[in-house]
């Protein structure tokens, strides 16, 4: 079931998810439900149980309790038919070093019974798409490390599965890398296959994800569209504000007694009072004689939303 | 289609695993080259009947042969974070224990007929039971292959651990075992440690498949190895659940 009562057909519904290592619930009490072509984010802190999360829906682990619909199929009654339908990209999920890029596709084509022809055939798409065709035959332990993200998500993608799983799959990767694999999963989300992605990214996530859940302590803490939840936390308003030279952070601190940040050359001043804020921030122009470059007054990003509800948590 | 994705999965982790793990040249080099430093040791210097003392040798090569990369293959995999990857295709705890067993039991395979092959052109071994030879052959090999998953299910993702594993489990085996001294001579406990080991039982069969004197039929041999195949199958499969996380 959908939240807000709508009944899923493919996609991924999991529910009552529970799994425990020794004391610990990594995972307590978990449901949510991720339509058909939805791209869906999963956000938390280290150690939250995002990772523990997709391993119960991945069929990696087995849980304690709770059961998991992929595309329809129950995942703990089916588990073969079910993860015929999934890709997944492991939070330390590799690749064969040993073998190339071609080698590795063929052989995941092979586990999901792809016969020789469309093996070779999506291969050589996939490698052409991620820009790794001229480098098809190198061993994968020459590669770089987005070279291996690569070839690492079009091992996932051979089988053009219905549900797509990504544990972090541009951690620690350069610009081009990413581009080229968030393109190409969006390309797959367009076709109509459900993306699972977590994430460190906020800012990624908010881009790609039409709705995300937040998770801490192996619980979810909020589930919505990001523009929902920044709306939920609109009285945490902040004003931005730059001045031609470096100032004395004290200097401000009577502007938002909560809290100010520095942003590269602009300081970010928390307020649920914005108006009286820059009236102040006016003031002290004034008084030393300082020059405004830019202000402006803004809504709480997703990040801040994230903090704020992981810290309430804690 | 179950049935058919199962199937699956087992012989493309098979062919994964000799592809990876078993096609590289030091395995083979060690895979011969065992065989051969346990001849030289076993018969140089010494007046010993070959035919006699033969089967025993092929056995203990096919049971260090059979078992000697399947300890790895796991804590590699987990290593190098395919293990958990793998998971995630469709496939299950046992059918890549059962691909890892037969992968193991082609190269032990293998690498015996060698031995055989050599033994019959320059020692004259005469097999006087091709049918009990094959078979002998075909349970020793799945026997021991499933003993080296075993070996692997116990550790996290470290080889070297596992190999000390390994050597501490697989070498002494091949001292009570009737290898270098026959069955008939084992008296007291020695012959209660013997007939507790499996490769008594293909040591035994080898003998009575090479015109040698054996104590225990062949068809129990052969059950005796099926069976234990079956116990370390059961107990890799509970060990690889307990220790699923160790390594991830």
């Amino acid at each position: 079931m959908e939240d807000g009562g709508v009944i899923q057909i493919g996609g991924i519904e999991a529910a009552g998810l529970v799994k425990h290592f020794g004391d610990i619930a990594a995972v307590d009490d978990v449901s949510f439900s991720v339509g058909e072509a939805e791209f869906f984010g999963l956000l938390g802190p280290n150690g939250a149980g995002k990772t523990t999360t997709i391993r119960l829906l991945t069929g990696i682990l087995r849980p304690d309790a709770g059961s998991i619909k992929i595309d329809g199929i129950d995942l703990l009654a089916e588990p073969f038919d079910a993860k015929m339908r999934i890709g997944a990209v492991p939070e330390v999920g590799n690749i064969y070093a040993d073998l190339s890029a071609m080698e590795n596709l063929d052989l995941v084509g092979r586990y999901y019974g792809l016969s020789k022809d469309e093996r070779r055939l999506r291969s050589k798409t996939l490698l052409e798409t991620l820009s790794l065709w001229d480098r098809r035959n190198d061993f994968v332990r020459k590669y770089s490390k987005g070279m291996k993200q690569r070839v690492s998500v079009a091992c996932a993608l051979i089988h053009e599965p219905p549900v797509l799983f990504l544990d972090e799959p541009t951690e620690g990767l350069d610009v081009q890398s990413r581009r080229i694999i968030i393109d190409l999963v969006k390309q797959m989300n367009r076709k109509g296959s459900s993306v699972i992605l977590t994430t460190h990214n906020i800012e990624e996530a908010s881009r790609l994800c039409e709705r995300v859940c937040i998770i801490n302590h192996g619980k979810i803490i909020a589930i919505s569209t990001p523009e929902q939840l920044r709306m939920a936390y609109e009285k945490n308003l902040a004003v931005e504000v730059s001045f031609n030279g470096k100032i004395d952070r004290r200097l401000l601190e009577e502007c938002a007694p909560g809290k100010i940040e520095e942003w590269g050359d602009k300081f970010r001043l928390l307020t649920d009072d914005p108006d009286k804020t820059i009236q102040k921030i006016m003031e002290i122009r004034r008084e030393h004689d300082l020059k405004i470059v830019s202000i402006q007054t803004v809504g709480p990003s997703l990040e801040d939303v994230f903090v704020k509800l992981t810290e309430e948590t804690k | 289609m179950k049935a058919r994705v199962v199937l699956r999965s087992i012989l493309v982790t098979t062919r994964k695993d000799i592809r990876i793990y078993y096609r590289k040249a030091p395995v083979w080099i060690f895979g011969l080259l065992l065989p051969v430093f346990l001849f030289l040791a076993f018969f140089i210097g010494r007046e010993l009947n070959m035919k006699e003392y033969f089967p025993g040798f092929l056995a203990m090569s096919l049971f260090f042969t059979a078992s000697s990369v399947g300890p790895l293959i796991i804590p590699w995999e987990k290593q190098a974070g395919t293990f958990e990857r793998m998971l995630s295709y469709p496939v299950s705890l046992s059918t890549i224990v059962i691909g890892d067993i037969l992968a193991g039991a082609i190269f032990g395979t293998v690498i015996s007929l060698i031995v055989v092959i050599i033994g019959a052109a320059f020692l004259a071994i005469e097999v006087t039971s091709a049918t009990v030879l094959f078979l002998f052959f075909a349970a020793g090999n799945l026997c021991f292959a499933a003993l080296g998953t075993l070996l692997s299910a116990s550790s996290g993702r470290v080889p070297s651990n596992t190999m000390m594993l390994s050597s501490l489990v697989r070498f002494p085996l091949i001292f009570i075992s009737g290898v270098f001294v026959p069955l008939g001579n084992m008296h007291g406990a020695g012959a209660y440690l013997a007939y507790g080991s499996p490769l008594t039982y293909l040591v035994d069969g080898f003998n009575s498949s090479l015109g040698v004197d054996s104590f225990v039929s062949a068809s129990i041999g052969i059950l005796v190895l099926v069976l234990y195949s079956l116990l370390f199958f059961g107990l890799t499969i509970i060990l690889l659940r307990r220790n699923l996380m160790k390594g991830l």
